[in-house]
């Protein structure tokens, strides 16, 4: 297996270790070696998270590189801004249309990004960038909680291997009462034809 | 062998049960908590949250003293907490093995500094281990144990944040059957009486020399071949960074940190044109070979100071003159990006002390958990915060200090029982003027909702007989004793200004459980666009279910407030400091019953 270098970005509370989690166990599946990493405490109090996840045939170090990162799964808009250093020039960004504003935006001076320089910043920085509505394609769904097996299966589009590798894991990894909402979540994403 | 994506905390867990052991002990402290939240899974290891590290370390000691394989984990400044005990333990030896883990957190993910904990292994005179992934982690343990009953020594097993949490994959295995070693009254081993502890000190040098002898075949010690040009020396993860470097390098990676090993060191150093150290924090390694006459670079291309990544190696690295830069010089032009720093929970109890706080204008000695983040703005209650239980001596000393105004210390249920007992007893027995706030929401907090002395909650789940504050604070003779509802605001801010006023040292228990624990049993409150004029005045509570909309009131032309009904847990912060009534309270549910935590 060649390497693929994964970086997810969040706000703590959105299921940012989870997502990791998958991805992590759907590698080690297709026969890799795979490496992860994470920061627990303090951060989880609604502050930025990441994941860095890592596929190869022999990997050191359990973090990426900053430009090599060759897919960023962004599950908010400022938070793909703040990572975005770690794309490699020819990375895919895999942008969840979502905004959580910091509290220093709502009780202070510090501004929310517009669209526009989010867009402009992101386009100016990858080779791709795939913007998806994962939020209200999980509303619409019935649970706001999915969005991020959306973007798992937007993800999953980007690779060469089968639905099948992932939603074994997505299987294992939520409530029993949740699969089927999980895999129909998975599968719009896998199939939606996203650009930016 | 079934192969585990294990994060080096699980694998930690998995090995110590694999090795036989029986006994674990900790406080929870990121980056270790997880050690024993996993070990409590195995039914053959009696596990314990304990009161605090030191407790933790000597129930562990007590354990090995009485013949099994005993575990204590803590982070960093536990073991500042536990040092005492390690060193006496150092003096006495164990019996049966026993393994500190010590997990420190160079990047202060977590914690209030970014201490090297390996100068405690040549300070206590004890071996000190370092994984750099989940299996050496794993394997690790069992290696300590052994190293541990063979020269009859405790032995700390190091990690860092980035071990201790990153994920790779591990083979795991089954449990060995370990039989018990029989103890035998030994005074002169065990009691450290001046007249035994002159005679056991001889002991640990000579032990020490053997250690020294035996680390320098060590198979963790490891030669790995590449070019004579350039050889590596380092551990932990910060061998896994130079891997990705440097992969044409001749590595020495140590697996044992101390004692180190000389000759192998030499003999390195005599097979390569040039020797550099890779270590985060401290140049724990690259002063021990200067010691030894060997020109080992290491500080001044690496940083001292944070957590070393790729990119940042391959800083020093180039710098160095070692390799081109890379990768990492994109540059990508993007907007000011405002700070995310971690918040107090929606409906979180400590805002409502911190939010009084502030309007008393108090000088406020706050302590270590979730509470610190009442520093932060747009509460900006605290004025200090040092260590676990710091907070009531602190404010002892500016009381003792004539500081203008009043000043209040600020401590959490499991911080109390950890370090503030002591503290509150000489607040008595000195009668200093002191007012101190319990805030008790049941639980552990920032570590991930442990049980506590407070909550009788065990670590294995079972409900023992809780210890009351009010009653601890009453039998240690606090006259002033109070305990009110943070979310009854009036009655908070009587009781605290009661206090104040009593004049002598006075305890009061903010109590309402963390949001993780119990609802507030309200539905989430709404904003009345009709009545909101955008003054701000919720928006500075800092709460993260508080938001400005994208409406505007006509007439000041100010963002109206807006509450995510799905971050809302219904506490009624907001719809109390409102002075337009322009929120809508929540409907009352049925609240959930207090569960004392969660797994």
């Amino acid at each position: 297996m060649r390497t693929f270098n994964f970086l997810l970005a969040g706000v703590g509370g959105q299921g940012t270790l989870l997502a990791s989690d998958i991805v992590a166990d759907v590698g080690m599946r297709l026969g890799g070696d795979v490496k992860k990493s994470e920061v627990h405490g303090m951060s989880q109090r609604g502050g930025a998270v990441t994941s860095h996840v890592r596929w190869g045939e022999r990997l050191a170090s359990p973090l990426c590189e900053m430009g090599t990162v060759d897919y960023f799964l962004a599950q908010e808009k400022l938070e793909a801004l703040r990572w975005i250093e770690f794309l490699a020039p020819t990375g895919t960004v895999l942008l969840s249309d979502q905004t959580i504003p910091p509290t220093s935006t709502v009780f202070g001076t510090d501004a929310y990004p517009d669209d526009d320089s989010v867009q402009g910043t992101l386009r100016q920085a990858a080779a791709n960038v795939l913007r998806i509505p994962a939020q209200a394609i999980a509303v619409d769904l019935g649970n706001s909680r999915v969005a991020n097996s959306v973007l798992l299966g937007a993800l999953s589009a980007q690779l060469e291997f089968p639905a099948e590798a992932w939603l074994a894991v997505v299987a294992e990894r939520v409530p029993h009462r949740h699969i089927e909402i999980n895999r129909r979540a998975f599968m719009a994403g896998r199939e939606g034809h996203w650009r930016l | 062998m079934e192969k585990r994506i294990l994060s080096g905390n699980e694998a930690l867990a998995q090995g110590a049960w694999e090795a036989g052991v029986e006994v674990a002990a900790a406080y929870p402290g990121t980056p270790s908590t997880e050690i024993l939240e996993n070990l409590r899974l195995f039914p053959e290891i009696y596990a314990e949250w304990s009161a605090n590290e030191k407790v933790a370390l000597d129930v562990a000691i007590g354990a090995a003293y009485a013949g099994k394989r005993a575990l204590a984990a803590m982070k960093h400044v536990g073991l500042n907490v536990a040092s005492e005990s390690l060193f006496y333990s150092a003096y006495t030896g164990v019996n049966a093995g026993l393994v500190i883990i010590n997990a420190d957190d160079p990047g202060l993910h977590s914690s209030q500094n970014e201490q090297d904990n390996r100068h405690y292994a040549r300070f206590a005179k004890v071996p000190m281990l370092e994984p750099s992934d989940s299996q050496e982690a794993k394997d690790l343990v069992a290696v300590a144990l052994d190293i541990s009953e063979q020269f009859d020594t405790p032995v700390l097993l190091r990690t860092t944040t980035r071990t201790s949490h990153a994920k790779s994959i591990v083979t795991v295995g089954e449990r060995k059957t370990v039989a018990q070693r029989p103890y035998q009254k030994n005074p002169p081993k065990y009691v450290m009486i001046p007249g035994f502890a002159k005679q056991r000190h001889p002991v640990v040098e000579e032990r020490m020399q053997r250690l020294a002898e035996f680390c320098e075949s060590f198979p963790g010690n490891r030669l790995e071949g590449g070019s004579p040009r350039l050889g590596i020396v380092a551990s932990g993860p910060s061998y896994q960074y130079a891997r990705e470097v440097f992969p044409e390098a001749t590595f020495l990676k140590l697996g044992m940190v101390w004692p180190l090993p000389r000759r192998m060191l030499l003999d390195f150093a005599g097979s390569v044109e040039r020797v550099i150290v890779v270590e985060e924090l401290d140049p724990f390694f690259e002063e021990h070979l200067h010691s030894l006459g060997i020109p080992a670079e290491g500080k001044a291309y690496f940083p001292m100071v944070g957590e070393f990544s790729i990119e940042i190696v391959r800083r020093g690295a180039h710098a160095a003159g070692l390799v081109d830069r890379g990768p990492l010089d994109r540059k990508i032009s993007k907007p000011a990006l405002p700070a995310r720093p971690p918040v107090l929970c929606a409906g979180c109890g400590h805002r409502d002390v911190f939010s009084m706080l502030r309007k008393l204008k108090v000088t406020v000695n706050s302590d270590i958990g979730c509470y610190a983040l009442g520093v932060m703005p747009p509460l900006g209650a605290t004025d200090t915060i040092g260590c676990m239980g710091a907070s009531i001596g602190v404010a002892t000393g500016m009381r003792r200090g004539d500081l203008p105004g009043a000043n209040v210390a600020v401590i959490g249920d499991s911080t109390f029982f950890h370090a503030g007992l002591p503290a509150l007893a000489n607040a008595v027995y000195n009668q200093t003027p002191l007012t101190t706030i319990v805030v008790d929401n049941r639980t552990t907090g920032m570590t991930g909702h442990q049980g506590n002395p407070g909550t009788g909650l065990t670590l294995t789940r079972h409900q023992n007989p809780t210890i009351d504050i009010a009653g601890v604070a009453r039998a240690m003779g606090v006259r002033h004793v109070s305990t009110v509802e943070s979310t009854e605001r009036e009655r908070l801010e009587e009781a605290v200004r009661e206090a104040i006023d009593s004049g002598g040292p006075a305890v009061v228990i903010a109590k309402t459980p963390c949001v993780f624990v119990s609802s507030h049993g309200r539905s989430a409150y709404r904003v009345l666009e009709e009545d909101c004029n955008g003054c701000t005045l919720c928006m500075r509570l800092g709460c993260p279910a508080i938001y400005k909309s994208a409406t505007l009131d006509a007439k000041t032309k100010r963002p109206l407030a807006w509450i995510d009904p799905v971050a809302c847990v219904g506490c009624g912060l907001c719809f109390d400091v409102c002075a337009r009534q322009a929120i809508l309270e929540g409907e009352l549910q049925a609240a959930r019953p207090v569960v004392e935590a969660v797994s």
